[in-house]
């Protein structure tokens, strides 16, 4: 008789001892999945808590959203509106940040936002797209078509301006920009918004008969490469901070070419008439010398509240601590947006991608195009995906918009592992499955399924490491999260403000990957882990 | 007791142009051990096969005590067959103990959780299992006991037909001939009808009460040890049965 005969004999010895201890393994075992169904649940039923308050708008009148764009100045004036809007009697929301023009436009049409600062010479060209100049009678009845109003200018011009450095130019001997034509080796860094604007690069250089070969930049790192000597010329603001900073000098615009960029608020006419009022307090109180001492104040704090503080020291004569958010409050701001952002769009993409994976393990030209269709989504650059998005009805500048795109991201690799896994299922045990008289749905829910269990997490898993990452883009559409200080940093050129965003996200990105690596433990059968381990420890042979 | 449990009727399997079996007749005896012998790619796997539905013949029909196996009834038949395979098609993410009760615990409405323990007691028993075993996953046991489990999870519903393709086919030789007596000895006990696969000749004449020796996909020969070797249908079967002497003879 076999060795196997002795085992047995033993094992019927120990029967009572035996039975017991299996009984408790069994009620373990029957405890964890329980536990792990209601962990299940509960995760379930906060994203969906999470979706309900994020979906339904808010029905406070009282609060008003003001938006910025992405540059010191932008951000100055949207807290100097908000403290003027509170000391009105309104909550504010405030969006620093959202984007360029066409973003920051598009919300206030959608109502995302009440209202925030532009410029006349913006309005004209890249706004209403004239060609010739308007007045702001002109203005005001082509805004209005769109529902949107605008305030009287609050007194400077912040006009572009191309700038160097100040030793440079007086070595070179170059005043006025017609005296570029005789210096086409001049290296030119330019924002992308002005390399594409209407008033921008093109007819400027035709203008002036310029040969330069300009390459974009964006705003803020296009100083420090001035600075270092790696370009030689920028396009600038003309209320910039960092042009005293840097010692730069701005050339004279010697044909006219660059038309006014008058500051002023643009307004929803839905908004309450009061709250117009309130922003309209600016109104002709900061010429060029007050709003580059704002500048300078905010960029030297490293605290845009700081430049609206200063505000109301010089123009109201009063001492307003305008209070910028805590640290603490801002990151667990950033990190419980990032969270949403990242929780829904991966809770939406594993419901969806699990049963894409289950079909597309099956042969055929289905499919292929299943595994496909994600695979081509994952090769547009997250940030292009992004600006296609935003034109789509229902979606706009807004958090939605970041959700689709992330959930889009998280596709593939959760696809693809489901199919691969289910793929790579032994035919004899898939045969096994069958011959035992389980249901089709059975096969796949009792056999199939736990056994992929593990390539299918995989799956989860690195989707949810690029998501992380993936969303702190979401912030280049206002939608919020830790790519939000990334993007202020940037405008004010400032690593440590980076980092603040840069940082956490990278721990969430390594948190994430912990928590999955004990999920693993958790949800998959302690037998494929041993199968795994002992084909490893075969392979090693 | 010469009823005919499983019949097939001028069965025929093609893959594309291959034909893996001719137009055959055959019938399985309940409560015998009929074992299909033959040499590789004879087909005898895929009389199994047909039977518990993991294939559609191209033409003719497979009976079930008399009822024609169709896939309105193949669900409900699969559950009155176990099936055994050379490796033992254990679910790696399950134990042993969950692996054989398995469907027990899955029907509609599953079987008192008492009754599942007082089964898997009895399966243990009667394959000499240890209990011990019981709470590991199919990489912690050795092939025989991997073995044994796939034949309790095939007795588990306590079905009226056992198909077992090569069941020892993967195991040493010690194990291998223990358990032969083993099987022998069960299938005795059970008094079921049993198709065994194998292409042993002295495993087909120790276990089988009836022989079907098969060839390129055609029955040569159905009947005893004796009827094989004293009448021998023709020259390949005489052959067969020769080629295989064993170490006694020598």
């Amino acid at each position: 008789m076999s060795n196997e005969s002795h085992d047995c004999k033993q094992g019927e010895d120990r029967n009572p001892n035996q039975k017991m201890k299996k009984q408790e393994a069994h009620s373990k075992q029957r405890n964890l999945s329980r536990f792990t169904f209601h962990v299940l649940r509960f995760t379930f039923y906060t994203l969906f808590a999470l979706l309900l308050v994020y979906t339904v708008p808010s029905t406070d009148a009282r609060t008003i959203g003001v938006g910025s764009k992405r540059f010191t100045e932008s951000y100055v004036l949207g807290e100097i509106a908000k403290k003027l809007l509170e000391d009105a009697g309104y909550r504010v929301e405030l969006k620093q940040g959202m984007g360029g023009t066409i973003i920051v436009w598009e919300a206030l049409k959608n109502g995302d936002i009440a209202m925030y600062p532009d410029y006349t010479g913006t309005i004209q060209e890249t706004i209403l797209k004239s060609a010739t100049p308007m007045t702001s009678e002109q203005m005001r009845s082509a805004l209005a078509e769109h529902g949107i109003g605008m305030t009287g200018e609050l007194g400077f011009n912040n006009t572009y301006a191309l700038a160097m450095r100040r030793t440079d130019a007086e070595t070179r001997n170059i005043r006025k920009i017609s005296d570029l034509q005789n210096h086409p080796d001049i290296k030119m860094g330019l924002t992308h918004e002005f390399l594409e604007r209407a008033d921008g690069w093109e007819p400027l250089s035709q203008r002036y008969g310029l040969q330069n070969k300009p390459r974009g930049m964006e705003h803020a790192l296009a100083y420090v490469a001035l600075n270092n000597a790696e370009i030689d010329l920028m396009d600038a603001y003309s209320t910039d901070a960092k042009l005293a900073e840097y010692d730069l000098t701005v050339l004279e615009d010697d044909l006219h070419f660059f038309p006014k960029y008058n500051a002023v608020f643009l307004y929803r006419l839905d908004t309450d008439y009061a709250a117009i009022d309130a922003i309209r307090g600016m109104e002709g109180k900061i010429d060029e010398g007050l709003m580059i001492r704002l500048n300078a104040e905010a960029e030297r704090t490293k605290d845009f509240a700081a430049g609206a503080s200063l505000y109301f020291t010089e123009v109201e004569n009063r001492t307003v601590k305008v209070t910028s958010e805590s640290f603490v409050s801002k990151l667990t701001r950033w990190t419980g947006r990032h969270l949403m952002l990242v929780g829904i769009s991966m809770a939406i993409a594993i419901l969806v991608s699990i049963p894409l994976g289950i079909r597309a393990s099956r042969p055929g030209i289905l499919s292929q195009i299943i595994i496909g269709v994600p695979g081509v989504m994952q090769t547009v650059p997250s940030l292009a995906l992004l600006a296609l998005l935003v034109p789509v009805p229902w979606l706009g500048i807004s958090p939605t918009t970041a959700i689709v795109a992330l959930f889009l991201y998280s596709l593939l690799p959760i696809v693809r592992n489901t199919a691969t896994g289910l793929q790579n299922i032994p035919t004899p045990l898939r045969e096994s499955a069958t011959a035992l008289g389980l249901e089709p749905s059975a096969q796949l829910t009792k056999v199939y399924l736990p056994m992929a269990s593990r390539t299918i997490l995989t799956g989860i898993k690195t989707s949810a490491i690029i998501n992380v990452g993936t969303a702190t883009l979401a912030a280049l559409i206002g939608a919020g999260g830790l790519g939000e200080p990334i993007i202020s940093g940037l405008a004010l050129n400032d690593a440590e403000v980076i980092l603040q965003g840069a940082i956490p996200a990278a721990l969430l990105a390594i948190l994430v990957q912990v928590c999955f690596d004990a999920l693993d433990r958790l949800l998959i059968p302690r037998g494929l882990r041993l199968e795994e381990a002992s084909q490893q420890a075969a392979a090693r042979e | 007791m010469n009823e005919t449990k499983i019949a097939l009727r001028d069965v025929e399997m093609r893959f594309g142009d291959v034909i893996a079996l001719h137009s055959t007749n055959l019938q399985v005896e309940a409560g015998q051990t009929t074992v299909l012998i033959g040499p590789s790619g004879c087909g005898k796997s895929t009389i199994l096969r047909l039977i518990i539905g993991l294939l559609t013949p191209t033409s003719g029909a497979v009976e079930f005590e008399g009822v024609p196996v169709s896939q309105g009834n193949i669900l409900a038949l699969r559950r009155r067959m176990g099936y055994v395979i050379q490796d033992g098609g254990l679910f790696p993410h399950l134990t042993a103990a969950q692996n054989v009760t398995l469907m027990a615990r899955h029907l509609q409405p599953p079987l008192p959780e008492d009754e599942i323990q007082a089964k898997l007691d009895e399966l243990c028993e009667l394959t000499y299992f240890p209990k011990d075993g019981l709470a590991r996953y199919a990489v912690e046991l050795s092939g025989g006991q991997r073995q044994r489990v796939s034949l309790m999870r095939a007795l588990a519903l306590d079905p009226d037909v056992l198909l077992l393709d090569e069941p020892l086919g993967a195991l040493d030789p010690m194990v291998r001939a223990s358990l032969q007596t083993e099987l022998k000895e069960i299938f005795n006990r059970l008094g079921k009808t049993v198709l065994l696969v194998t292409h042993d000749m002295a495993e087909a004449g120790y276990i089988g009460d009836s022989i079907v020796l098969m060839r390129e996909g055609h029955v040569l020969q159905q009947g005893t040890l004796d009827d094989l070797r004293e009448r021998p249908a023709d020259d390949f079967v005489s052959e067969f049965i020769t080629a295989q002497r064993s170490l006694v003879q020598l």
